[in-house]
Formats: structure tokens, sequence, C-alpha cells
């Protein structure tokens, strides 16, 4: 019997998803196939995980992102007799918030990369997994998910979008033998957030604290988790503004 | 700005200029800051390409921590071969600083375990280099301060380890001569050895000299590190004069109770003490410090380092961070490379300004007549003439310099 974890990651060239990929490769021995939308940055990462884990199995495939049917075939390229353990869906991109007030097709596209493609892309493995009745569907959302602010709603909304889905599903899920677990970064210090750290406005988490408790939240199945795990309050606390104070503020 | 591939980076070095390969900026000087050009960040260079656990050489980029090789490598019987008093920096700032370690005398600096590294030019050039391979390009680029190009990624052959542990010996000393004849003892035998120093006991020099081996233990749990972290920034120096004596005084008696039996310690704690106390330069207050690192080769060694610590027991200054060591007999491959033959002393100082200039300015002095050289990776504001005289082949480096790069530092000693 193969013990060995198997493990789809969806954007895995994305910063916090290749820290989740060392973590789980020097864990164990793990059989990962790796999805992304460049094959040079797939094969950098693949190489980096073997050199890792010398006996892992690690496969890299070119999926698509932007239609339903593109990523319908992605999901059905891995093969389905096999039994997931671990589903993580991290791509993204921190979206442009003054251009996409002006530039609709961005806005559009930003919208769907980050909003509607993650979640068709758990809707479409969570078949799969319920089929098996086992495994661990996460979805990387955000704290900016939580309430639309001026400074980032095109991207708020997205993960916003992301945030419902889950909890749908969740409660769909609930008895079954497949966990979803959406996941809530506060800002990381990745290079999607460069910018951020070059204007100096946030403290970035290092990206490596926030994979470990991610990997965490995987394992026990946690319904939400924040990471690091104070952008709870923080993010309780603005949720609960009233709006004669929100508005009042520079977020 | 962010190097993120080794193709990507080698675009953006064409493009932003005048720029500098910026590691994890642990340097205490000014060889990683550019403030009048741009810093080419090199974390994001970050991915293993492979690692062989039969031969142990292992290929990464270049931004690798070395803590992240170490974590990696060790539970699989291999060790870095060199390593400095941290293992949060880079590989490529290993390499560009071309760091030692505690086991000099046995196995030389960083640079001598390298197979071979990859240099990205600013004109776009991409070149391959090693020992034996473009030998004067790795001469210039080992220990040079990141002015040859930027490292994409390195070849390093580790050693084997029976395991994380070692053993250790604490000597006390009570005299400069004592402490060499300490280290002579020592040479053959034990392949780690460093000295604390207390610099407040004037010219005689007492101290604690540390000797270690890898060693195979049994079983033992893997010590709980604990991570500490200096919360905010104290308005003053907590190193002072109030401080300082109580402080070496009862770190000179606790410590030497372990004086005369041997102890077993995991490589961490022992390698890098500082490295669970984040941000434990803040401590040094607003201002900061200084490190004073120098070399003086063998022969004047004993009355070099004599007259220095005269000079600063009589300042007052100086910290309980005060290491001396005694280099191996060999040169290093480097044309700006630290190491050489002789004994090297390393102090931290908290910045009082002036006081503390004027007491550099007295060791300088030292350091020149006894025909030494000062740390690249640790100064901040050493004079031209002592690094022309202390790094005779500085003429020779400069062929090999890309004019699409420079440093404070590479302004300050060699003019642009």
């Amino acid at each position: 019997m193969n013990l060995r974890k198997r493990i789809v990651i969806v954007g895995a060239t994305s910063a916090i998803a290749t820290h989740c990929a060392r973590l789980w490769a020097q864990q164990a021995e793990v059989n990962m196939t790796l999805i992304g939308r460049d094959l040079e940055k797939l094969n950098r990462l693949a190489q980096d995980l073997r050199a890792r884990s010398a006996t892992s199995s690690i496969e890299v495939q070119v999926g698509s992102f932007d239609n339903a049917a593109g990523i319908q075939a992605t999901v059905d390229s891995i093969n389905s007799a096999e039994r997931l353990d671990i589903v993580l869906i991290a791509h993204g991109s921190l979206s442009d918030q003054a251009r996409g007030q002006i530039d609709l097709t961005y806005c559009q596209n930003e919208l769907l990369l980050n909003g509607v493609s993650p979640v068709l892309y758990a809707e479409a493995f969570v078949s799969k997994m319920l089929a098996n009745q086992h495994g661990t569907v996460a979805v990387i959302g955000s704290v900016a998910g939580d309430r639309g602010r001026k400074s980032n709603y095109v991207y708020g909304a997205a993960k916003g979008l992301v945030a419902r889905y889950m909890q749908g599903l969740q409660h769909r899920l609930a008895g079954s033998g497949v966990k979803a677990v959406l996941l809530k970064p506060g800002p990381t210090d990745t290079p999607m957030t460069a910018s951020l750290k070059e204007q100096g406005a946030v403290k970035l988490a290092p990206v490596e604290d926030v994979a470990a408790e991610i990997v965490l939240a995987v394992e026990k199945g946690q319904p939400v988790a924040y990471t690091p795990k104070k952008w709870w309050l923080i993010m309780m606390i603005i949720r609960h503004l009233p709006r004669f104070v929100f508005n009042k503020m520079n977020i | 700005m962010a190097c993120l591939s080794l193709p990507q980076a080698t675009e953006l070095i064409q493009k932003a200029q005048p720029g500098l390969p910026f590691g994890n900026g642990r340097s205490y000087g000014d060889v990683c800051l550019n403030p009048d050009g741009l810093l080419w960040t090199i974390r994001g260079l970050d991915h293993l390409i492979g690692f062989n656990r039969e031969t142990g050489r292992l290929t990464c980029e270049a931004g690798v921590l070395l803590k992240d090789v170490q974590a990696l490598v060790v539970p699989t019987g291999w060790m870095l071969p060199v390593t400095p008093g941290t293992q949060l920096i880079t590989v490529g700032g290993a390499i560009a600083n071309d760091v030692h370690g505690k086991n000099h005398h046995i196995l030389g600096t960083f640079a001598d375990h390298l197979i071979r590294l990859k240099l990205a030019r600013t004109d776009g050039e991409i070149m391959e280099c090693g020992p034996t391979l473009n030998t004067p390009w790795f001469a210039a680029t080992v220990g040079g301060i990141g002015l040859t190009g930027l490292i994409l990624e390195a070849e390093i052959q580790l050693k084997r380890v029976p395991g994380p542990w070692l053993t250790t010996e604490t000597i006390p000393y009570a005299s400069i001569a004592e402490f060499l004849a300490c280290a002579d003892d020592s040479e053959a035998d034990w392949e780690h050895t460093v000295s604390w120093i207390d610099c407040l006991a004037g010219s005689g020099g007492r101290g604690l000299f540390m000797r270690a081996n890898h060693v195979q233990a049994e079983q033992r749990s893997e010590p709980k590190l604990k991570k500490s972290r200096l919360p905010f920034v104290p308005p003053f120096s907590l190193v002072n004069k109030m401080t300082l004596r109580p402080f070496n005084e009862a770190y000179y008696w606790f410590t030497r109770r372990k004086a005369g039996r041997q102890t077993v310690a995991h490589y961490q704690p022992f390698f890098y003490p500082l490295d669970n106390l984040q941000d434990w330069n803040k401590m040094y207050g607003p201002r900061g410090f200084y490190q004073y690192q120098s070399v003086v080769p063998r022969e004047v060694g004993l009355d070099a380092i004599t007259e220095m610590l005269k000079a600063i027991g009589r300042s007052g200054e100086g910290s309980f961070l005060a290491v001396l060591k005694t280099f191996g007999n060999r040169e290093s491959l480097g044309m700006l490379s630290f190491a050489r033959p002789g004994v090297t002393l390393a102090l931290d100082f908290p910045n009082n300004g002036a006081q503390t200039l004027k007491l550099f300015e007295r060791l300088d002095q030292i350091v020149s007549e006894a025909k030494g050289r000062i740390y690249l990776a640790k100064d901040a504001r050493m004079p031209r003439a002592l690094f022309e005289n202390g790094y005779p082949q500085f003429q020779e480096f400069l062929k090999y310099r890309d004019s699409g790069i420079g440093s404070a530092m590479s302004r300050r000693l060699f003019g642009f």
C-alpha cells in the first residue's frame, strides 16, 4: 500500500505555495503534481523539491487558469483513479486597484483570475475527491476579502467571492470525508507584494511562517485559518467598525 | 529591485544600474549598501538545483540561506565545510565576502569548497568560473564584495559529518601568549578553535579558549531553540561602560566553570550563538555599532594584539562580543579575501561618535605597522591607504570589476 501523500498544488510557483511544497516534501516522501502557467518556473521548482526530497516523485503540468473548459481539462488530466490527499489552490495576483477602476477589461481579468478561477478549480477537484470520500482542498483567500476597502476592493471582492464559495462548499461537504479549508494570509513578504514593501506601508509576514501555518491548518482541516493568526483579531475589528468610522479611514 | 529567477535577474542587471547585489543584509558595514544606486535583492533566487547525497555536492541559487542548507544537509550526514558565526546569510553573500569559520586552519575559507559558480555581468554575459575554470575571474569574484557581477548559482562540496554534535572544551587563558600557545597546541587535533576575550582586561588579555570536534553522539534530542527577539531599539546603547565590565566579569567566571571537562554541544548554538536572539544589534541603541576585525601576521601577532588591547582598554570602549582567533597557515584564493595566516581580533564597539573613530585611528596605526588588514565585510570606515596596503592585489582586482556595479564601500575605497 502506498502511504505517500498525494498532493496537487495549483499555482505552485507562487511564493506561498512554493514554501508549502518545500515543507511537505521535507516532512515525508510525497507524490506531488505542480500546476502552473510557466513550464520553466515549474521545472525550477520541481528541481528544488527533488533536491530536498530525493525519493519523492514530483511532476509538473502546465495548466489553464482563465476558462472553465481549460480548468476542467487540467483537473481531468490528473489520474482520476488516484486518491488525492491534499489539493492546494494558490494562484492569484495582487490587483492594481487604480487601474481596475479605469480599465474594465483589466478589472474583469483580475476578478476572474483571483475569484472565479480558484473556485472553479476547487469545484472540479471536490468532485474527484468526493468519489473517494477523502482529501482536503485548501484555497488561499485573503484578509482583503473580509471587507471591501477603497485601496484594494478589486482584489478584495475576488477574494470575498472565494470566501463565500468555500463557505458553501464547507456546508455541502459537512459529514463527507472531504474537507475544505480557506486560508486567509495577511500581507506576506512575497514577490507579489514587493511594491507594498517598497512603499514600506505595512509590515509583511515572513513567507516561511505563513506557509508553516498553512501546512498545519491543512493538516487539521481547519475551515478558516488566518495567517499570521493576529489577523483574525484585526479583521474582526475592521469588519465590525461602524460605517461612519470606517469611511473616515484611509485604508 | 528583486531578482526572482536566473533569466529575469540576468535581464534586470543589464537595465537597472548602477546596482549592487544584496543578499540578507547582514554585513556590518557598507559593503551591502548603495545609497546612490539600486540594490538587486537576491532572496528570490532561493531554489536548490541539485543535491547528491552520495558525493555531497550541492548546487543552488545564490539567494539560498546557509540556514536552509544546513537544515537540509545535516540530517543526511553532510555539513557546510566552512560557516561563519551566523547562518542567516545567503550563499552569494558568503562567496562575495569569502567568509571563514572556526576551522580555518583545517578547511580554509568558503571559497575553498566551491566547485564552480555562475556569474552574470551587467553586459549580459554569463560566465562560469571555478578553481580550475576561468581562474582569474574566480579569484576576483570570491571575496570580490559583489563588484565583479551578480553571482547566480554555486556548486559546493559539502563535508561529511557524523551528525549534528560536537564535543567541546573550554580552556581559560590569562595572556595573549598563553592564548597563542593554546591555539598552537590545538591546531593538529581540533577542527574548530576560537576564543572569547575580555577586551577590558588590559594588555593581559584574559579570555576563554574554546575548541571542538565533530563527534558521533548517541541519539539525543535536538535542543529546543528558544527564539527571542529584542522588541524595540532602546534609546541608548545597553552596552556601555556601566554594563560592560560586570558583564565580562560574570561571563568569564560563569563560562570558566566548564573548564577542564568535555561537553557535547549541538552545532547550532556552537556555531551560531547570536542567531536565536533576533535583532540583537538593536541593543546598541539608535546609533548602532561598528565592528573592527583585523588580522595581523603571526610573527608580530603577540605585540600587535597586545598593543590593540592596551589601546582599547585605555579608551574603555568595546563590548562583550570580542573574538580572538588564529588563522591557519594558508593564503585565501580571492584577490580581496580577508583570511590570511596570522591572528585575527574582532570586536564590536557601540557607536560613540568621534571618540570611537579616534580609537579606530589608533588601531589602524597598529594594524598598518603590523602589515595587517581589515575585514571588508565588517568595515564602514577604514581609510583608503590602509585598504590599499592591506590588499595589495586591489589593482589586479580592478581588471575584473563590473562597471555597472557600485557600492558605498567601492566608492569609499576605490573612488568609484
